[in-house]
């Protein structure tokens, strides 16, 4: 019997059977702490295993992205137990200046095609983008892995995932992902490893394959895995500076489930507050008032996204009543940014360009809402009290674009 | 085998104000991210529920040796095993759901933390549960029994979910398990 992606590359990581509900031992290529859950990976370890030398430094990170820089004493404390850890150790520690870990591991090359990374990062399923396996885990498990380079971990069955119809602007991959989220809920891919194919997907570049994959996780799913493109083949490559060979689903793979997601007569979408599976069309809440707008997050905050973003603000200011606020995911397209004069674009359109990280969604590094403000999002998550008292709404760049400038939620 | 793999104890139904079972619980409800820098469990528990409305009061409330059941999908949402620590930090005995999020099933099980995972249990449950009841649950069968009647039947544990529940939790289960 054929095997599909992520039994693939579990079954070269494993001596174990890699069949769907079976527990397997699983070798993992590198593992990763941020500061959330870092500071207790650190004291696990030193706990439970005193100063014995992690399992391999060269494929154990610490990368910081959720308070960045420290902006409490609590928080300093954590990170710098991470470091004082991380020099012990001969661990590389990507520090508060880098951007969202999940991202800078795939722009650093340290995960490509095929390969396995596990983290304190439940986003970490994004890694699915580029045909990895990825995968959030509390500070317990991480811990373990620093130690052995391994953990357990039951292989889950395989929901095949057909997209039908094409992304034409001014729809963008997360309308695309709202869509998929509103249809299937928060269960629909509960236990799964999903897997996307469809021409949309073939034609998708990396970020719009990160924004996919970052919702695996509001879906239920283990992953979302999509098969690599030349693209992201390339990409990867030139990354890492590793010959990669791909890992495709046989032919002949067994799928618990088939579905088949038709975006034919798709529109601009958002997810209501309280819950990103309550996705509606932005034209049902047209109108409602908006007081802050966010462009960023392991979502929405690569190069293309923010472009998105800057080419409906170019030359125009958002609403007097309206905060915006722009977090790049790295450093690197904080770079870019510059470097293509979008920081200009933003900052004569009235917004706020903080500096990369996880803020938007982590601890209020870029503020938090007031009771009865209501947010536009690019995020992932609008759990009620998650980003403060407000209500925030989901929506992908070009949404959260033109209701910036609105200072109402409208579609473009 | 060592610990109890029959447990017992007064029951926390999560309902809402109209008495619906709540689903979806994420881990910022659970344990909201404005606590994380707490890394002592023993001070984990005064936040639990913070952010879940009509159960800020549970830590106050909830007694050593408690159950609490959930609905569908608990604990979704973010990889902070605070959310997990949080009802281990008040002496929650047992967690139910109906289902859990996947990441916070694997921070319960690592911990050593008993939860079991019993599709329907208020959905669909004839004997409908009732917080303050007492029920017995048998982490081997999923069975779980409300006096005499049996209510409900829970997926059992799995191998490796009763070797790290029975080690102590996933760090003494490795040493003697030699994975």
């Amino acid at each position: 019997m054929g095997q599909t992606i992520i039994e693939k590359i579990f079954a070269a990581r494993t001596s174990d059977p890699v069949e769907p509900g079976r527990i397997i031992w699983l070798e993992l290529d590198a593992r990763t702490a941020r500061d959330f859950g870092g500071a207790n990976v650190v004291k696990h370890l030193e706990r439970e295993y005193a100063d014995d030398p992690v399992a391999d430094p060269a494929k154990t990170f610490f990368t910081f992205d959720c308070v960045v820089p420290a902006n409490t004493i609590p928080y300093a404390n954590n990170q710098q137990i991470c470091r004082d850890f991380a020099r012990k150790h001969d661990v590389r520690l990507y520090d508060v200046d880098m951007g969202i870990g999940s991202h800078v591991v795939i722009e650093k090359g340290l995960v490509v095609p095929g390969t396995t990374l596990v983290g304190t990062d439940s986003h970490l399923n994004i890694l699915g983008a580029v045909g990895a396996f990825g995968q959030g885990m509390g500070d317990q498990d991480i811990a373990f892995t620093f130690k052995t380079g391994k953990t357990w971990f039951e292989v889950p069955p395989t929901l095949r995932v057909t997209v039908k119809g094409r992304l034409e602007p001014p729809l963008t991959p997360k309308d695309l992902n709202l869509a998929i989220l509103g249809q299937i809920g928060s269960t629909g891919g509960l236990g799964y490893s999903m897997e996307f194919y469809g021409e949309v997907i073939e034609e998708m570049g990396i970020a719009g394959r990160i924004t996919l994959a970052s919702q695996a996780t509001e879906m239920g799913a283990v992953i979302a895995m999509l098969p690599p493109n030349r693209d992201v083949l390339d990409y990867c490559r030139e990354r890492s500076g590793r010959e990669i060979e791909p890992i495709l689903a046989d032919d002949n793979a067994e799928y618990v489930k088939n579905l088949e997601i038709d975006i034919t007569n798709l529109k601009p979408m958002v997810s209501r507050p309280g819950a990103p599976h309550d996705v509606v069309e932005a034209g049902a809440v047209k109108g409602v008032r908006v007081d802050s707008v966010f462009f960023g997050s392991c979502t929405n905050g690569r190069l293309e996204d923010l472009e998105v973003a800057a080419s409906i603000l170019r030359g125009k200011r958002v609403a007097p009543h309206v905060m915006a606020k722009v977090v790049p995911a790295t450093r690197e397209v904080y770079g870019d940014l510059l470097k293509k004069g979008l920081l200009d674009v933003f900052y004569e359109a009235g917004v706020i360009v903080s500096n990369p990280g996880c803020g938007g969604c982590a601890s209020g590094q870029i503020g938090m809402t007031g009771k009865g403000e209501v947010q536009v999002s690019t995020s992932n998550r609008n759990f009620r009290g998650k980003q403060g008292a407000g209500d925030t709404y989901l929506a992908g760049p070009a949404v959260a674009a033109v209701s910036a400038l609105a200072g109402e939620i409208t579609s473009p | 085998m060592n610990k109890p793999t029959m447990i017992s104890g007064r029951v926390w139904v999560l309902r809402d104000s109209d008495g619906r079972p709540l689903d979806d619980i994420d881990t910022d409800m659970i344990y909201h991210n404005a606590h994380l820098a707490i890394t002592d469990l023993r001070e984990m528990g005064q936040y639990a529920f913070g952010n879940l409305e009509g159960w800020q009061d549970f830590p106050s409330r909830v007694g050593t040796g408690d159950i609490l059941i959930a609905g569908g999908n608990f604990g979704s949402g973010s990889s902070r095993q605070q959310a997990v620590d949080c009802f281990v930090s008040l002496g929650v005995s047992l967690l139910i759901a109906e289902s859990f999020g996947a990441i916070y099933r694997r921070n319960a099980i690592n911990s050593g933390f008993p939860i079991i995972a019993c599709p329907g249990i208020l959905h669909e449950s004839k004997g409908q549960l009732v917080s303050g009841e007492t029920v017995e649950v048998d982490l081997e069968t999923g069975e779980i029994r409300k006096g005499e009647e049996a209510v409900a039947r829970a997926r059992p544990f799995s191998e490796v979910q009763m070797g790290i529940y029975q080690a102590g939790d996933l760090f003494s289960y490795a040493r003697s398990h030699e994975v």
